[in-house]
């Protein structure tokens, strides 16, 4: 116990020494196997069920966690996940935290305006889901879109992540000015109607979302990976989170997405994700492929076709 | 074309002057190649991405822009996109992410170089082009400690020669060659077994 302890205070130093150098990590004849035993000792300890994660990206994360956290191999890196339940959570943070911009993407704002804001008008009631949500910035993107369109009073945002940390993050809606900033020239390549300043009030250095953006957001915990579907979402909204699973989770997430959308509900993956290598592919129609945009067919093609 | 025993894929990372040497190289290569060429060059992320388009243009290979998870398959040239980094898996497909830049770079050259060398091993080939950083140097290197062909830019013919001095620095026998010297270099690593 005290030993645990003073590792986390040695750990703790050197927290902010995150590397943005390659590193140049020697490799262990076996990592692989060590890689293997990591991932099972967080399921067991933890819950977290990391085996069908993108091997190659998810093995660099981990490679980075032993330069940052000055280990000599993951053997040692799986002794402090077990003995350390706050190291873990930090370790947590940095294998599922994703980097987002407010309207990262802007053609995929207009994609939306242009294809997905005319089918949401006819419902009285909406329902979208945003898997993946991370620390918010696309979430309240979108916010600041329905509510141009004037489709934000009937709307309802689920907003969800693995990750409590940046849901804690995303519900509290505090941004660094400069992401704001960052953020604005976005939005007007987006085709956003005002200014992103509207919807902050802006302190010092940060800039918190206003209320009246938030009241219709639902941030809560939910795992791609073990977790079941929501029910008749009329968008779903899933960007750059995918690309960390490999293709038996991924067909897992998307036939989770068809089973949680309407009929005529719209998909929304990264720009470089693609729903064509899944069995639901033929479920869907690609509204706009640059902006992977994918619509959920009315009928399928036996019943059309009859 | 059999290519029983040669290698299965070739790596290439580029940065400053890394288009024009790149239209050389993939303007002399055959019709048809049993490999795979993949390539990172440094772009600014949130560019849209004309590249494959330009390559081309010069390319008699196809030349397409990768997609997550897309199957490599021999013959064919993929680009990484701008503002993803590009890994390749065990299963022979391609996976992005969009995590902290390597090098300043997104996509970087390491991480190619480094996840291509852990799945082919030997049997692959990592080319390093004129730049003006260090990125690559290292993913260069695991490629030779797994047994891999290495050749670099020869600095003199390079726009800017940092990145393949520093190829040179951190391996043993990184080859270094001229721009026209880098296909017949490729080809000569096809072995199907007549050549044997």
């Amino acid at each position: 116990m005290r030993n645990s302890l003073n590792k986390t205070t040695e750990i703790q130093k050197h927290e902010s020494k995150w590397p943005t150098e390659s590193v140049a990590h020697e490799v262990g004849e076996n990592d692989d196997i060590q890689l293997n035993c990591l991932i099972l000792a967080i399921e067991q300890k933890y819950g977290y069920d990391f085996s069908h994660y993108a091997r190659a990206s998810f093995k660099r994360r981990i490679y980075d966690a032993l330069q940052r956290f000055e280990l000599p191999n993951m053997a040692v890196l799986q002794d402090h996940i077990l003995d350390d339940a706050h190291f873990f959570k930090r370790l947590l943070d940095r294998l599922t935290i994703i980097v987002t911009d407010f309207f990262r993407d802007p053609f995929l704002y207009k994609a939306l305006r242009e294809h997905v804001v005319p089918y949401l008008r006819t419902y009285p009631q909406i329902k979208i889901w945003q898997a993946g949500c991370s620390t918010g910035e696309e979430t309240y993107a979108l916010a600041m879109l329905l509510q141009e369109e004037g489709l934000y009073e009937r709307s309802l945002i689920y907003a969800t992540d693995i990750n409590q940390s940046a849901l804690d993050k995303a519900r509290a809606g505090i941004f660094d000015l400069s992401q704001v900033k960052k953020g604005s020239k976005f939005y007007f390549e987006s085709g956003g109607k005002t200014s992103m300043a509207t919807y902050f009030h802006t302190e010092y250095e940060y800039a918190a979302v206003s209320d009246a953006l938030k009241k219709k957001i639902v941030f809560s915990y939910h795992n791609l990976a073990t977790d079941q579907a929501f029910g008749e979402m009329q968008l779903i909204l899933c960007r750059n989170v995918v690309i960390y699973f490999d293709r038996q989770l991924q067909e897992r997430t998307f036939s989770l997405f068809n089973e949680s959308l309407c009929r005529g509900g719209f998909l929304s993956l990264g720009a470089k994700e693609t729903l064509s290598l899944s069995a639901v592919y033929s479920c869907f129609d690609c509204a706009d492929l640059e902006a992977r945009l994918y619509r959920k067919k009315m009928f399928f093609e036996a019943l059309s076709d009859g | 074309m059999d290519n029983a025993f040669g290698c299965e894929a070739v790596v290439i990372g580029g940065s400053s002057g890394g288009l024009n040497a790149l239209k050389k190289i993939l303007s002399g290569l055959p019709e048809q190649l049993p490999m795979a060429i993949v390539v990172v060059l440094h772009i600014a992320p949130g560019s849209r991405s004309y590249l494959p388009a330009l390559l081309a243009q010069q390319a008699k290979l196809p030349v397409l822009s990768v997609d997550d998870k897309q199957s490599l398959q021999p013959g064919n040239i993929y680009i990484a996109p701008p503002g993803y980094h590009l890994f390749i898996e065990r299963d022979r497909c391609f996976a992005l992410s969009v995590d902290d830049r390597v090098n300043f770079a997104i996509p970087s050259i390491d991480v190619l170089f480094e996840s291509a060398a852990d799945v082919y091993r030997e049997r692959l080939i990592g080319i390093l082009l004129t730049g003006a950083n260090h990125d690559g140097a290292l993913g260069l290197k695991r490629i030779e400690q797994y047994g891999g062909a290495i050749a670099v830019q020869a600095p003199e013919t390079a726009e800017s020669s940092q990145m393949p001095l520093a190829g040179l620095r951190q391996t043993k026998a990184a080859l270094s060659l001229a721009l026209d010297e880098m296909a017949p270099f490729i080809v000569n690593h096809v072995q199907h077994k007549g050549t044997l």
